[in-house]
């Protein structure tokens, strides 16, 4: 039986691929993921925001009422080096690297455009296989168009895509106007794979405090459903590899997922939930039900139930209940 | 000479001195203490770097508990062969001393680095002068004087030589802050130069004389009369030699480097008649004067003391010309009661011996006098140097004089003319007045160094700090020139004069410092237009008057937009470079940019693109204004402190409040160091920007607001509802919400001009808006707007009447802030965490209350000068202070008890005795009464009252005696106050001696961790992980557990509070402290800018650390005991978040994951484990079962 998958050029033993999550914050922890049968591991992401805000925090407290007292012209030692910016990052793919065999995925989450390139360019450095963008905005300004977060998200892709090698991934938000406009032009840069979708922090409302309180919801298998719709429906549209991401929890959503047209299928919650043994079962769900249902390899299955592929496309499209419409010629 | 080339460095005298003494030396043995502190701070740091010494090892560098530990170890370290040295100065040097003597009676070769500094006396004082090292004379030590801070490296150099070969210890002592902090260029000794002046067969001799059980002697026998003297005269011959020795080490360090130095170094006339013998950097303006008045024809010359002991006589009388006829000696310290200054003294001495032995050179023995200056780092100007050579210049000059001060009580000081200056054309001298918080001196730190570097330009900087520690103000004094700069003194004679914050413009003079035509850069909020017509008349004035350069730039704005936040030194930096002149304008832009690349790259390239696009935005908003020849405003100066101020106020502390204290006579000050109490109420600082604002309506009266409130801004009031009648307009007040005081009118009041605008008060307040959640009943608002309304508003409060104390249920938060704070308006950092527990303290007992004050951050803000923050109630009782020292303030509070149970001991046995002619009950019930409720205390006051008025008739002698002592009948509170430095190392011993005592002493312990005062040096209560300075890898090792160590003797009230976590287990555990029969210790969490929080956000943090289980809260009462009860009671939850959560909260251990990220993982995992192990004893320790089993009782 045959498992194994292309994503971003990569060669991958099987589809299943963990998304960045805290679960790859040590080695131990991808090489056990690897263990059980990850076919390659995209990093926990480095956030742009927080290392400038660490970078900042750290500079305002080493100098905050410095120089103000003839007793404590300091108060705490200078340091001969800091590991400021994402030095901690990127050691942990090098050591990464000389640690596991599976290829390594570099991720980079941020809201402005600075700092995107360099980031990138240093993983690249750092030997990773390739990277995933993770861009997101939360647009509460009213006088902000459509078309102005758009341009947003495909500038620093494109100043990305120009100045690293490697394959880049974008992962994105469900929240377009146009989705597949998004993905068309994102293709059309010369992305390698789009990543459908980010899951966000939501805000949650603590009553005792009045406060608001974000905080993420691990996902179900019900998740899937939203990927698996604009899974299917890029498929083939795009010339970009796509990996799934929310909801994976079975070997069905695999299956249903790689039949949609996914190149990949990223674990997280379940990961998250169960621990990397999880990797394993899915795996062994995923063979079972290929021999069962008389399936050889992934790769025929792959886009066999996508938006182009299937007998009523409008299936994909359908948006509300309404009673299946009978064709009548 | 050495060949290779050396560097120029830009560096302060204290750099200097480390920079020597780690490359010579293997073991460094440290304690922190102003000005040596940093001295220590860099050895530590070069060693926690790995940078070698000479030899090509990494020094040890190690901190002790005090400078008697320090020299302690120093000396173990000697006696077994290692190089070994220290840094320190004032008391700690004096804590030195034993080991001092002891090292030089056993020939031992070292050298103690001194930035000598006052001796605390009538008060302390940490600036300089020469009153620490010359209380050593006696111990043996050569003593090397370095006069600037290219000496300091040099001399560091030429004792650590001339020591080995001598075998003579050295202090090499050089001014505190004058030479210690002054950034001078200097070039800079390679490790070539430092071989050459090391005489291997030196070190090893003083090896071989180290202790070794290969080849066992003894060393510190016990002497009896028969041979002690003898063996105490053994060491003449090493004394004898030691001058020479120290010469050839000169002369040697002139062949290597190029510097020739003598014992005693003349410069001057020839044919001087007139010389002024002077130690240290006064010796640099005495040379600058001579050089300016020789250039008069005027016959004079300067000694420079450079080895003052042993002291030469034959160098000495050799170094001074023949036609001498009048000396005038300068000491830079006092012996009250000698026969003259200890310098003066030796000159005598000198040439009487001179003249009893020798063949004399001189035509006529020479008119000696002495005098004092430049005591605490007075100013000591060329002007005071003319004043010194006119009088000599008398037929009888005047002896014991003062110079630089105006003595008008014993008539000792010489008049001067300040307008007398030597100040050469062609030196830039700039002048910067900026606040600690938006970066000035750092910036002019830098500025130095880029000129420094950029130019052959001498560069010179010294800097004044403010004495408080928030909304601190510094000056910064520049002198760029094309020779060596020997000003050792302020800037009074500008031409470039910086204001880097516009509110300076109401509260300093800055423009008196500036020169005709010089120019003046101002960082101001309104545009170049607009900026004239604000100008307080007194600043137009000046600026007309004296035609200046006038240039404005909104600094602020240029700072925000490009995300500097409220750091306007880069922006101020190029202003000063663009307009100054000093270097082309591209050049010095670049050189900026170089600097900032250098300064911030390795905190991140964020910073460096920060700082370079605020240099980019500055140029195009500094423009220069075009005024009008005439005065055009209308705006005054306000006055210093308000008309209603007692006398003392007026006339002594408001000349120290606007920077005139120079100029108080000594007739005017007090002459015991004793002050009046209160006076920080009339020093509006107006420091907020916002303040907080009471919003009634949703207020639910909690208080609080009051209890957090580091600084006594925020008070409360319950009070008769009809008083409402008489307030102002904007007065706010509602109905008091409860049933004590029900019906009555409630207050909460800022103090607008007091406030510090920490925002702690909002942070706590938990009553938000509940139409808008982003509101609370206290919300932050802009200070200068509301102002005026407000101080209205306070004034009026301060009308109304205080809660009685008898009525007020002191153990809830509520009632506990009805009570008068006593303690207000300090000088503590914007978000204190210490002051709130010493505020609570003064509410909840301060009427009664003594306070032994151990040296530090408390004794700082609580004392430092100008004004005091302990005050006194409408009664006029308040807490009595006194801060004796830092090592011993656990025995000098135990001292307070001691005397007061003394005193109420004899009014007690004096009563009785007077019984016959006093009223019985009256008696009866003094000596009875309860005295542990304000009621009974209040009402032992009234009977003592009524006592006092039955005995004023009486005539015996008793009588009299009981009517001085009668208030001790009255209960007294005794608390001894201090932080971890002093109660976990320097004052431990004391501590613990005095818990163990069983007396009735309150120890509250205001634990931040750190020696804050000093900058956040390690104590042992620094936690395992955190950063700090001498710990500068993290600390390895686990915090001491001073609670556990107290509960040790089982007789000790001890508690752990953290008010942030629990503020009502805060009050509950210090008035149960206060009640408790015996001593009692509260070890308080105190957040601390030493521990890289946002200050606003204190209390958070230390409720972190209380649910992280870091810091346990719990009461230890023996009382219990007594009860069959369990003395130990914990007051919080087991651990509920990860040490983590609470550790990365703070940059002081958040820094090791971006030093050493590999070391933080481990430290931290220890620190978690330490927590756990903690936790689980501490749990075990509040199940124990202490009831008495029944089987012990009946013998079953």
């Amino acid at each position: 039986m045959d498992l194994s998958t292309q994503y971003l050029g990569l060669n991958l033993k099987n589809p299943i691929v963990p998304s960045a999550s805290p679960m790859s914050r040590t080695v131990g922890s991808v090489r056990l993921m690897e263990d059980y049968g990850a076919s390659a591991v995209v990093l926990y992401s480095i956030f742009e925001e927080q290392i400038r805000h660490e970078t900042k925090e750290l500079y305002h407290h080493l100098t905050y009422n410095a120089e103000s007292y003839a007793e404590a012209t300091s108060y705490f030692p200078e340091a001969h080096e800091y590991h400021s910016g994402p030095d901690e990052y990127l050691n942990h793919i090098r050591k990464l690297k000389e640690s596991v065999s599976i290829p390594v995925i570099g991720s980079i989450n941020g809201v402005t455009d600075g700092g995107w390139v360099e980031y990138a360019k240093q993983i690249q450095q750092a030997g990773a296989d390739a990277l995933e963008l993770n861009i997101y905005y939360i647009p509460t300004d009213p006088n902000m168009s459509s078309d102005d977060i758009e341009q947003t998200y495909l500038d620093i892709v494109k100043d990305v895509r120009n100045q690293v090698t490697i394959p880049v991934a974008v992962k994105l938000s469900p929240f377009f106007t146009s989705l597949s406009n998004v993905a068309k032009r994102l293709d059309n840069i010369g992305v390698n794979g789009l990543v459908l979708f980010n899951r966000f922090y939501q805000p949650d409302i603590n009553l005792d405090t009045l406060s608001i309180e974000p905080g993420v919801v691990l996902s179900s298998s019900n998740s899937i459903r939203l990927p698996l719709r604009w899974v299917g429906i890029l498929h083939k549209k795009v010339k970009a590899d796509l990996a799934a991401t929310t909801g994976v929890h079975t070997g069905e959503d695999v299956i249903k997922l790689i039949m949609a047209g996914a190149n990949v299928t990223m674990m997280c919650s379940a990961l998250l939930r169960h621990g990397p043994r999880k990797i394993r079962e899915v795996l062994t769900e995923v063979q079972q039900w290929m021999v069962e249902h008389e399936y050889s390899s992934i790769n025929d299955m792959r886009g066999s139930m996508s938006h182009q592929n299937v007998a009523d496309p409008s299936s994909f499209e359908r948006a509300n209940y309404m009673k299946a419409l009978q064709s009548y010629m | 000479m050495s060949t290779i080339e050396r560097e120029m460095v830009n560096i302060d005298g204290n750099e200097a001195a480390a920079y020597v003494a780690h490359k010579t030396n293997e073991v460094i043995a440290i304690y922190p203490i102003t000005p040596s502190s940093n001295m220590g701070e860099w050895c530590d740091q070069w060693s926690s770097e790995g940078r070698k010494n000479i030899w090509g090892t990494v020094p040890s560098v190690t901190e002790m508990q005090s400078e008697g530990g320090a020299s302690g170890a120093v000396h173990g370290a000697l006696q077994t062969g290692s190089l070994t040295t220290t840094f320190t100065a004032s008391q700690g040097l004096l804590l030195m001393i034993p080991n001092m003597f002891k090292i030089a009676g056993e020939l031992t070769s070292t050298v103690f680095h001194v930035s000598a500094r006052s001796i605390a006396a009538q008060g302390l004082s940490i600036f300089g002068d020469h009153s620490d090292v010359m209380s050593t004379r006696s111990t043996g030590w050569a003593m090397l004087c370095s006069h600037n801070v290219q000496e300091v490296m040099d001399f560091a150099l030429i004792s650590q030589a001339a020591t080995l070969e001598a075998r003579v210890p050295f202090i090499h002592f050089f001014d505190g802050f004058r030479t210690s902090h002054e950034v001078m260029k200097i070039e800079e000794l390679n490790d070539s130069d430092i071989e050459g002046m090391m005489n291997n067969e030196h070190i090893t001799l003083h090896r071989l004389r180290g202790l070794t059980p290969n080849k066992p002697v003894m060393r510190g026998t016990a002497q009896n009369p028969d041979v002690y003297f003898q063996a105490r005269e053994t060491v003449n011959p090493y004394y004898d030699r030691c001058p020479e020795i120290v010469q050839k080490t000169m002369d040697k360090f002139a062949s290597i480097v190029g510097r020739q130095y003598h014992l005693f170094d003349y410069f001057g006339a020839p044919d001087a008649e007139r010389i002024i013998i002077i130690m240290g950097s006064g010796s640099e303006s005495v040379h600058e004067a001579v050089e300016a008045l020789m250039e008069k024809g005027e016959k004079i010359g300067v000694l420079k003391v450079r080895l003052f002991r042993p002291f030469s006589l034959k160098h000495f009388i050799d170094a001074i010309p023949a036609t001498v006829k009048a000396i005038s000696v300068l000491d830079r310290t006092k012996e009250p009661g000698g026969a003259g200054e200890p310098m003066y003294q030796d000159v005598i001495t000198a040439l009487h011996e001179y003249y009893t032995t020798s063949e004399v050179k001189f035509a006529k023995y020479p008119k000696v006098v002495g005098g004092r200056y430049g005591l605490s780092s007075k100013e000591f100007t060329p002007a005071m140097v003319k004043a010194v050579f006119d009088e000599l210049s008398k037929e009888k000059p005047k002896n014991h004089f003062t110079i630089g001060i105006n003595d008008d009580l014993g008539n000792t000081s010489l008049e001067y003319d300040p307008n007398f200056t030597t100040e050469k054309n062609d030196v830039i001298r700039s002048l910067f007045f900026g606040l600690g918080a938006d970066g000035t001196v750092g910036a002019n730190k830098n500025s130095i160094k880029i000129i420094g570097e950029e130019t052959s330009f001498f560069g010179q900087g010294y800097f004044v700090y403010d004495s408080k520690k928030s909304g601190s103000t510094t000056v910064s004094h520049l002198r760029f020139g094309p020779r060596q700069i020997r000003s050792t003194y302020l800037i009074t004679k500008a031409n470039f004069v910086a204001c880097h914050q516009w509110q300076f413009l109401e509260k300093f003079d800055m423009l008196s410092s500036i020169v005709e035509g010089g120019t003046f850069l101002l960082n101001s909020p309104f545009p170049k237009e607009r900026v004239w017509a604000n100008l307080p008349m007194k600043v137009q004035e000046q600026i007309i008057a004296k035609k200046l350069n006038f240039y404005v730039i909104d600094g602020n704005a240029v700072a925000v937009k490009t995300g500097m936040g409220n750091r306007v030194n880069t922006i101020m930096q190029t202003c000063f470079f663009a307009i100054s002149g000093v270097l082309p304008r591209e050049q010095a832009i670049e050189a900026i940019k170089t600097s900032i690349k250098k300064t911030y790259g390795k905190k991140g390239e964020d910073i460096v693109k920060m700082n370079y696009a605020a240099v980019d935005g500055t140029i195009e908003n500094l423009f220069k204004v075009d005024y009008p020849n005439e005065l055009t405003s209308t705006i005054q100066l306000p006055p210093v402190v308000s008309a209603k101020a007692p006398e003392f106020v007026q006339s002594v502390t408001a000349k120290m409040i606007a920077g005139h204290g120079d100029s108080i006579p000594v007739s005017m000050l007090p002459v015991d160091g004793t002050y009046p109490v209160g006076t920080t109420m009339w020093e509006k600082r107006n420091i907020a920007s916002e303040i907080p604002v009471w919003d009634s309506e949703w207020c639910i009266q909690c208080g609080k607001c009051a209890l957090v409130c580091p600084h006594a801004t925020i008070r409360i009031k319950v009070y008769d509802n009809e008083l409402v009648k008489d307030a102002p307009e904007t007065f706010k007040h509602t109905l008091y919400k409860g049933n004590d005081y029900k019906g009555q009118a409630y207050t909460i009041q800022i103090a607008p001009e007091d406030c510090t605008g920490c925002g702690i008060c909002v942070e706590v307040c938990p009553a938000k808006n509940k139409k808008e959640t982003k509101y609370k009943a206290l919300n932050m608002a802009p200070q200068p707007a509301l102002r005026d309304a407000e101080r209205t508003n306070w004034d009026y409060f301060l009308t109304l009447p205080e809660a009685d104390r008898r009525t007020v249920d002191v153990k809830t938060i509520k009632g506990s802030q009805l009570l008068q704070p006593l303690f207000e308006f300090s000088g503590a950092c914007t978000g204190c965490g210490e002051t709130p527990y010493v505020k609570l303290v003064s509410q909840l007992f301060g009427d009664r209350t003594i306070v032994a004050n151990a040296t530090g951050c408390s004794s700082i803000y609580g004392g430092n000068l100008p004004t005091t923050p302990w005050t006194t109630n409408n009664d006029g009782r308040g807490p009595a202070w006194s801060n004796s020292l830092f090592e011993d303030n656990a025995e000098f509070g135990f001292g307070f008890r001691l005397s007061l149970d003394k005193q109420t001991e004899y009014a007690r046995e004096l009563l009785i005795k007077l019984l016959p002619q006093l009223n019985e009950t009256l008696v009866n019930e003094i000596l009875t009464c309860a005295q542990s409720t304000e009621t009974e205390i209040y009402d032992q006051r009234e009977r003592v009252k009524h006592l006092k008025a039955a005995l004023a008739p009486q005539t015996s002698p008793e009588a009299k005696q009981l009517v001085q002592l009668a208030d001790a009948l009255v209960k007294k509170s005794v608390w001894i106050m201090g932080g971890d430095g002093w109660a976990y190392d320097i004052g431990f011993g004391g501590l613990d001696h005095v818990i163990a005592s069983g007396r009735n002493v309150n120890i509250l312990v205001l634990d931040t961790e750190v020696y804050s005062n000093t900058g956040g040096q390690m104590s042992k209560a620094t936690p395992r992980g955190a950063v700090a300075k001498f710990a500068a890898g993290g600390k390895p090792a686990g915090k001491k557990d001073l609670g556990l160590i107290a509960m040790s003797y089982a007789n000790t009230y001890v508690a752990q509070i953290a008010m942030g976590a629990n503020d009502l287990q805060t009050v509950k555990a210090i008035i149960e402290a206060e009640a408790f029969d015996g001593p009692s210790i509260i070890i308080a969490y105190s957040h601390c800018i030493a521990h890289g929080i946002n200050m606003r956000l204190g209390m958070n943090a230390q409720k972190l650390a209380v649910d992280s289980g870091y810091w346990p809260l719990y009461r230890y009462n023996p009382s219990l005991m007594k009860e069959g009860k369990n003395p130990f009671q914990l007051d919080s939850k087991p651990p509920k978040v990860k040490f983590e959560e609470f550790a990365y909260n703070e940059i002081r251990y958040k820094m090791l994951t971006k030093m050493d990220p590999e070391k933080a993982k481990r430290l931290l995992r220890e620190a978690q484990e330490d927590v756990q192990k903690k936790w689980r004893y501490y749990e075990q320790l509040a199940a124990m079962n202490f009831s008495t089993p029944q089987s012990a009782v009946t013998g079953h």
